[in-house]
């Protein structure tokens, strides 16, 4: 973005804005802790370890928590005194199971449209068009405990989206999911962000997994804030080479580290920062000294998990990079 | 998915910008949602199952009260809330658990609660829908029997004005039943814990009250019913119109305030419930 343009668009006003964001639970437990963060319309990853706070942050974004300390404003409005505004407006996933098995898809997200204050034919309505956005078809007159956990998220996110919100706040919606859920998933919180135009707060644990498709992360571990960016911002300079020799890469690591150049392993692949042009053709000139097979040589974008790795405790979160 | 993305009736997301109805509108709706869920209605065969073999054996007494009277037999409207009492009490151990134990199995309050809707709406519209359902089956015979006299001789007016103070005694019965069975559904997840202790404290009250009773000991006699929240709406019965099934002695005010006091006491205990509930 040039000056011009950032001029011309001023950024938007943020969707969240905290300050010094505190909520001490009774017992001392701090789930928060001088919290200041402002966040803009998009999709936005909210991304620590479990425990860091992730879940305490959307309740008291919804106003169902009242914070200890400081203030924080969502859309604009501050959810300890409007919320009943703000809840009008959010839509909220929460992250463990919340559906009547009893009950059919297609009825509960109508209910659950009415008490967002839908008319009772629009409810129904939206209720039915939310769920084939989700990719539930047919299966919507179903009953809901019949349904896999992949169909189970979809009725969460359903029942989040039916009364079109300007902002759905998504507590780790691909848990429990199997690979090929969390891609599909994931798409479609990338597809309402994008297409549906409904700024997304994500909240998980795996910092891999929504960095894909987040414009922004909030990082936050034990309460506190860690970094908060665009996603662009956190990866610039910040590409890697990704080598890959049929053998000798042993080898090739040391030769590549003689000549001053910090590499890492990853599987079969060594990762080397591009910090200037010059490293490909020391790369280039190392594999050819030592006459080993080059299989591939490919800039790659480096992932923001990568900077935060260190940083989380959690298995996962580093899991996802590898 | 299932279908491809070209599927003709994707035309892609909506916004809406209609207008949203807010809290009284979901407050309402989520009573008459709770007066169908009692019915079963818009839910399955197996959920009709129960409470419409409740309401048939109360018509079954109603239809049996209805030839009575046909006979000429005289038939007191304020009778049958009493008769259908037990009856009253199995649906409310099953229905009460239904409205509320199975939103907390279910974990659906953070859905309900970061909606427009209050915690206290959600309580008084889920209490609101078993008071009417529990009224609705009691006063529901009383108008059969109605029907089936009106069209005989006697004095139409008369048989209004009975039929009137008949839903008042069955507006006792559904208060006091629903307020109490609501209060014990609240408190936990299970439905079955929740039937049981419904049931435990509307049946082993009787007959504590019932033994009192027989000690024909002024005051204790006419006091016992107080204690027995199946007694208690015939007491009030006795003192507003004077034809109830219990001894009240000159204790009627205080039946009266016993009427009052324990369906509010149960409301506050209710709403405390879903203040302190968590998420």
């Amino acid at each position: 973005m040039s000056l011009n343009d950032s001029i011309n668009n001023p950024s938007p006003p943020p969707i969240i804005a905290a300050r010094s964001l505190t909520m001490v639970y009774p017992g001392e437990v701090r789930a928060l802790s001088d919290l200041t963060v402002d966040v803009e319309p998009g999709i936005v990853g909210l991304v620590g370890a479990n425990g860091a706070g992730k879940s305490t942050m959307i309740k008291v974004l919804l106003g169902l928590l009242r914070p200890t300390g400081g203030r924080v404003s969502v859309l604009g409005l501050d959810p300890a005194v409007s919320a009943d505004e703000v809840r009008a407006r959010v839509g909220y996933m929460p992250e463990h199971d919340c559906l009547p098995p009893d009950m059919i898809a297609a009825e509960f997200v109508t209910h659950m449209a009415r008490m967002s204050g839908l008319p009772r034919t629009v409810a129904r309505e939206r209720a039915s068009e939310t769920l084939r956005h989700v990719g539930l078809y047919e299966e919507r007159y179903r009953q809901i405990g019949g349904y896999s956990t992949g169909m189970k998220q979809r009725v969460k996110l359903a029942q989040a989206l039916v009364h079109d919100p300007d902002l759905l706040l998504l507590d780790e919606p691909t848990n429990g999911l199997d690979p090929a859920g969390r891609e599909a998933m994931l798409a479609m919180v990338e597809r309402i962000g994008n297409e549906f135009g409904i700024s997304v707060v994500v909240c998980s644990h795996l910092l891999g997994e929504v960095e894909r498709i987040c414009d922004s992360l909030v990082a936050i571990e034990a309460g506190r804030l860690l970094r908060a960016d665009r996603i662009e911002s956190m990866t610039a300079g910040l590409d890697v080479l990704a080598i890959e020799v049929a053998e000798g890469t042993e080898e090739l690591a040391r030769a590549l580290a003689d000549r001053g150049l910090p590499v890492r392993r990853e599987d079969r692949a060594l990762l080397v920062p591009l910090a200037d042009e010059d490293v490909y053709d020391v790369i280039l000139g190392t594999v050819a000294d030592l006459d080993l097979p080059l299989h591939r040589l490919d800039q790659r974008r480096h992932r923001v998990a990568e900077l935060f790795a260190s940083k989380f405790a959690s298995e996962e979160a580093v899991d996802v990079v590898a | 998915m299932s279908l491809p993305e070209s599927v003709i009736h994707d035309i892609g997301y909506q916004r809406y910008d209609g207008p949203r109805l807010g809290r009284g509108y979901a407050a309402r709706s989520l009573f008459v949602h709770g007066l169908r869920v009692a019915f079963g209605l818009g839910r399955s065969a197996k959920a009709k199952i129960f409470p419409w073999t409740v309401i048939g054996l109360i018509g079954i007494i109603a239809v049996i009260m209805a030839v009575i009277k046909s006979q000429g037999e005289e038939v007191d409207y304020q009778d049958i809330p009493q008769i259908a009492s037990v009856l009253a009490l199995v649906f409310l151990a099953v229905v009460a658990p239904e409205l509320v134990s199975r939103d907390l199995r279910n974990h659906l309050l953070p859905l309900y609660f970061s909606r427009p809707i209050h915690r206290a709406d959600y309580a008084l519209a889920k209490l609101g829908s078993l008071i009417s359902a529990s009224w609705l089956l009691l006063a529901g015979p009383l108008t059969l029997v109605f029907a089936a006299g009106a069209f005989g001789t006697g004095d139409v007016w008369a048989e209004l004005a009975g039929l009137f103070k008949g839903y008042a005694v069955a507006a006792f019965y559904a208060v006091i039943f629903s307020t109490l069975a609501v209060l014990i559904a609240s408190i936990t997840s299970r439905r079955a814990f929740a039937a049981a202790a419904i049931a435990a404290v509307f049946l082993v009250t009787l007959p504590v009250a019932g033994v009192l009773i027989s000690l024909e000991h002024d005051p204790v006699s006419y006091l016992a019913p107080i204690g027995s929240p199946m007694m208690l709406p015939e007491g009030i019965r006795e003192w507003v119109f004077g034809t109830g099934e219990v001894n009240v002695g000159q204790f009627g005010p205080l039946y009266g305030a016993a009427g009052v006091l324990l369906p509010a006491t149960c409301v506050l205990l209710l709403l405390l419930r879903y203040r302190k509930v968590s998420l």
